[in-house]
């Protein structure tokens, strides 16, 4: 990526999350309490500095856009109001809004599922994962 | 008194009996769910990006028809109230999505939060309260140690929700004990189960279910009740050893008021 | 017509980069009443004011305006420095074009303009000044101390030693405050009981120092040098003159075994009985009994104190009794308390009784307290073999729940808790888990290093997401390594809350009486954050300890210290000059309507018939008279007088409209 692409992604997701990283004091409340945080690569305190840095690469490239359940435990917890969860629902947006960026296809859906899965996991899988 | 009501798409179908009992139950506590023409599915998970307009218009439509029907609108489904609750949210305090989603819908009036967004259990305490409730309760369910699995929909944001302490719940807990049950207090009855993982990787939800039902079962409960059907489902395809029975609220609601027998 | 003289100051570049001095210069000495106009580097340095002095004698100045920085920096200096040379003081105004310009905008041109505005403005100000001069008032020679923890021991102890009267006004019926509730004090590892007590029986043996304990502020009226402070004096239901303190009453009271009055002092660790002292070393040695809790006056039996006490104290019938002291000055040292943890549920606080706070430690180690100084669980009773602390609760928050500063102490009283429990249990495994450890201070980084080079204590660098209780009684302890990048599941015995620190309930309604300012968090405002530390804003009114933001004991002490030199260097003075800027009433257009008395906040307006003579007018009637030496001239009379009565001297309503007319030319 260009200097000017990174600037415009971090940009990007700012305005996605209308978080802002700068309030990050580093505690790590958030990894305290993340429920995925041994599935993920990028942890959840460490969102805001790869903002910052410019590390937009990673952090889109990574894993735990997809790990993040959207428990919003860090978002509940964080005493900076950086609400991380916010920062890495934007990156995951970021990849789905581009072309190609779907995590799940519709052709996938009927081997993934048994006769108990309620209407509400469809849907909220679908939203999580695709744009 | 009568309620606009948002059942939302589970309830319709695998969770019809979340549905069915609260309808039920609200006859016999004297209250009635209307339920609104032609809703729309919630989309289940509130969009966290704070520029999506789209994917919270089928909410504000929902929201709006209450309004036009002067009346409060009530949700059962944690996914639905939680979703409907910060759109409104959003219609009433964050104008730039106000301004957008009413340039869209372009209704006789703008929609501005006017609705009061309860869920079910928010009726029972703050219309009915808790008391009355144990009045009408004509079968208690006396000896059942009952775990309230809140999960995360219902309860946070705090702010936003105002439902309960997001930390520190006690309406489930106060719910049971209505019904002349006992509740049991565990500590995870507020984390994850999982959630729409289970779709696609199942191992991240049944971590989480064995840490619930650890918990739960560790601290004497013989049974879960959850307000959730993603919850319900994740936690029925535990397969933890320590598990143990959940069961919709209303279901529980429903036998002690003496509305379940030879209806369902 | 006024011969003015503008000064023009650079302040280094903190004027000189934004503003164009010199252009300023250039366009005010066209101004009306103008003679004379320069600039200068420093205009507050001695150079400066003798440039000043000597361009009033050669130009025969009637009026100066120094345009230069806030009023509050330095009026005072340029109103000496005119006086020196024969002005009076207040033919000087200030146009600051520091803070309200330069400092604020980064556009020269537009800077310079608005430079020129505020000059214009006080320019035109002057113009209607008149030489006013300042009243004297009388001082009376007693201090009050609002609090009787260690700060206000300390200021009591050093301005009665100074030879001045003072008195302490404490809530509690002992004095000795959070201090007497711990156990030893960094980084020394001083005994607070050791240190504490003998200054608090060297406070209620002193001549020169009166106790008002299990007492409160209820009212202040006057002003520096004449405060009228009424204080009530809770019924004690006891004698003080007649108790001896033996402690028979307390032993018998029926409820002290019950457990069911939670014990303040021992933060609700063990019950009290219902006349109690909050500890053995209590100072007055007299108990009172707390009624709302007390059989005998919640039902009219029992009785059981007042038929066993030896010497006839214990008196039901006692009321409450209301004093009025007059007072030359006040100190403000009300102290602290920890925030209420209800909102933090994810460290399961209020759900195990083993999760604690850092001051209920101090009460389980301390051999006064509830454990005899036994170290063990409120569950079970069983020495814990692994305890975790978790710092920062609720301190360096941006959300409701917390506050935005640092506490400050939490990080050496952990180091010390840590230790001192390993020098009792070594066995003990100690973790803390900390954002970052904060110890600038003498001696004590090298005490935090000793808790983990010579004890061992396992510091962890991240915070606790949850404290989740276990079904078998223990606690898991969810919380993150972040040098490890690991989420760590940690299983011990007790866990310990720095909980963040908050100041006292009671200081908002006492800065309130006292028109003392408090910041967003309730701590009181200096009236100068570097220069004029321990002083309110409000003249008369002084600072000390933890009322004024987050501070441990040695700072405590030399701020208690300080607040008492400038209590002493007030009460030693003989008289006040008064400030002559005060209201005036004319008298003609007065309708005795009562507006101004009662948005006076001071009480500084009366009311008197008077014979008003006038073109048309020849009545006795009713009109307001200010009291000079109340007033502080803050103006409220004059902007809600319907009739424009009511004038203020020195910032009359004349003065005020021709100032804006001047900037809207």
């Amino acid at each position: 990526m260009t200097k000017q692409e990174i600037e415009k992604k971090v940009e990007l997701i700012k305005e996605i999350s209308g978080c802002d990283p700068y309030k990050c004091m580093k505690c790590g409340k958030c990894s305290g309490s993340c429920p995925s945080f041994n599935e993920m690569d990028v942890k959840p305190h460490q969102f805001a500095s790869y903002i910052i840095n410019g590390d937009i690469e990673s952090l889109v490239g990574s894993q735990s856009l997809w790990k993040c359940l959207t428990c919003l435990a860090c978002i509940e917890r964080c005493p900076r109001n950086v609400q991380p969860g916010k920062l890495i629902d934007a990156a995951r947006q970021l990849v789905e809004r581009e072309r190609g960026g779907d995590h799940l296809l519709a052709d996938d859906i009927p081997e993934l599922i048994d006769d108990d899965v309620p209407q509400q996991l469809l849907v909220s899988a679908y939203r999580r994962y695709r744009r | 008194m009568k309620y606009s009501y948002y059942p939302g798409c589970t309830l319709k179908n695998k969770a019809a009996d979340l549905d069915l009992y609260a309808r039920k139950c609200a006859e016999i506590l004297g209250f009635e769910l209307e339920e609104i023409n032609e809703w729309q599915c919630c989309g289940g998970v509130y969009p966290l990006g704070s520029d999506e307009i789209a994917t919270k218009l089928s909410s504000v439509r929902a929201l709006n028809d209450a309004k036009e029907h002067g009346q409060d609108l009530v949700t059962l489904c944690s996914a639905c109230h939680h979703v409907l609750k910060r759109v409104n949210d959003d219609m009433k305090n964050v104008s730039d999505i106000s301004d957008r989603a009413n340039n869209y819908l372009a209704l006789d009036e703008p929609y501005r939060g006017e609705t009061k967004v309860l869920h079910f259990l928010e009726v029972l305490r703050d219309v009915i309260g808790f008391d009355e409730l144990a009045k009408k309760v004509t079968n208690p369910l006396t000896g059942k140690k009952i775990g309230a699995y809140y999960g995360c929909l219902v309860l946070r944001p705090g702010k936003i929700l105002e439902f309960d302490d997001p930390e520190n719940p006690k309406i489930m807990e106060d719910f049971i004990r209505a019904l002349g049950a006992e509740p049991v207090v565990f500590p995870y009855r507020n984390e994850c189960c999982g959630a729409y993982t289970s779709l696609k990787e199942g191992g991240i939800s049944q971590e989480r279910t064995k840490l619930i039902f650890d918990s739960s079962n560790g601290f004497g409960a013989d049974m879960l009740i959850t307000a959730c059907p993603l919850c319900m489902y994740n936690l029925n395809k535990s397969e933890a050893d320590s598990k143990i029975p959940v069961y919709y609220f209303t279901e529980l609601l429903a036998e002690a008021l003496g509305a379940k027998e030879g209806n369902s | 017509m006024q011969r003015i003289g503008v000064f023009v100051c650079h302040c280094g570049t903190n004027i000189a980069a934004t503003v164009d001095v010199k252009k300023v210069v250039e366009l005010v000495r066209f101004e009306p009443g103008v003679v004379f106009a320069d600039d200068y580097m420093y205009m507050c340095s001695e150079a400066g004011q003798e440039k000043i002095g000597e361009a009033i004698k050669e130009h025969g100045l009637t009026g100066l305006v120094i345009c230069s920085c806030s009023p509050r920096m330095h009026e005072k200096t340029f109103r000496a420095c005119a006086e020196k040379a024969g002005l009076n003081p207040y033919m000087v105004e200030i146009a600051n074009i520091r803070e309200q310009c330069s400092w604020i905008h980064k556009d020269r041109e537009e800077a310079t303009e608005k430079a020129v505005i505020l000059a214009r403005a006080a320019i035109a100000k002057v113009n209607l000044n008149a030489p006013l001069q300042e009243g004297e008032s009388p001082v009376t020679k007693r201090a009050l101390v609002i609090g009787g923890g260690i700060a206000g021991i300390q200021t009591a102890l050093d301005i009665a030693d100074a030879g001045y009267q003072v008195d302490i006004v404490e809530r509690e019926p002992s004095i000795g405050g959070r201090m007497s509730q711990f156990d030893k004090t960094f980084p020394t590892l001083d005994c607070a009981s050791c240190i504490l007590t003998p200054k608090m029986v060297e406070v209620n043996q002193h001549p020169n120092i009166t106790l008002y304990t299990y007492s409160e502020v209820e009212g202040v009226s006057g002003y520096v040098g004449n405060f009228d402070v009424q204080i009530r004096k809770k019924a004690r239901s006891v004698d003080m003159a007649a108790c001896t303190g033996c402690g028979e009453c307390q032993a018998k009271c029926p409820l002290g075994k019950s457990g069911k009055i939670p014990s303040e002092f021992d933060r609700g660790l063990r019950g009290r009985s219902a006349i109690y002292m909050p500890f053995a070393q209590a100072v007055p040695a007299v108990p009172v009994i707390d009624r709302e809790n007390c059989t005998y006056f919640k039902t009219g039996k029992c009785g059981i104190c007042a038929k066993i006490c030896p010497s006839k104290a214990v008196n039901y019938e006692q009321e409450d009794e209301i004093v009025t002291v007059k007072y030359g000055a006040i100190v403000v040292a009300t102290g602290f308390d920890i925030i209420n943890l209800d909102k933090y549920g994810e460290y399961a606080y209020n759900e195990s009784p083993d999760v604690i706070t850092s001051i209920e430690l101090e009460r389980l180690m301390n051999a006064s307290g509830p454990t005899g100084g036994h170290l063990e669980r409120m569950s079970d009773h069983k020495q814990p073999k692994d305890i975790v602390f978790i710092q920062c609760v609720g301190s360096r928050c941006d959300d409701e729940r917390g506050k935005p500063y640092c506490s400050k102490v939490c990080c050496m009283y952990t180091a010390k808790h840590a230790m001192l429990i390993k020098d009792h249990w070594p066995d003990t495994n100690i973790t803390v888990f900390y954002i970052d450890v904060r110890t600038p201070g003498k001696n004590f980084d090298e005490f935090y290093r000793r808790a983990v080079e010579q004890y061992h204590v396992n510091y962890v660098k991240g915070q606790v997401g949850k404290v989740i209780p276990q079904p078998d009684g223990s606690l898991m302890v969810q919380a993150v390594d972040m040098l490890d990048n690991k989420q760590i599941m940690k299983k011990t015995d007790m866990v310990v809350l720095a909980a963040a620190i908050e100041p006292n309930k009671g200081v908002r309604k006492i800065a309130t009486m006292l028109t003392a300012s408090i910041d967003n968090n309730d701590f009181l405002t200096e009236a100068h954050a570097k220069l004029r530390p321990v002083e309110s804003p409000t003249a008369g009114i002084f600072l000390s300890g933890m009322a004024q933001g987050p501070k441990d004991i040695p700072e405590t002490v030399s701020q208690a210290g300080a607040a008492a030199v400038k209590v002493v260097g007030l009460l030693a003075k003989d008289k006040l000059k008064t400030n002559p800027c005060t209201a005036k009433c004319d008298p003609m257009f007065c309708n005795g309507c009562s507006t101004c008395a009662n948005v006076c906040p001071y009480g500084a307006i009366t009311y008197e018939d008077q014979l008003v003579r006038g073109p048309g007018v020849n009545e006795t009637r009713r009109v307001a008279v200010v009291n000079n030496a109340l007033c502080q001239g803050c103006g409220a009379c004059t902007t809600s007088c319907p009739s424009g009565a009511m004038d203020l001297q020195g910032f009359s309503n004349r003065q005020i409209t021709t100032e804006v007319d001047s900037i809207c030319r």
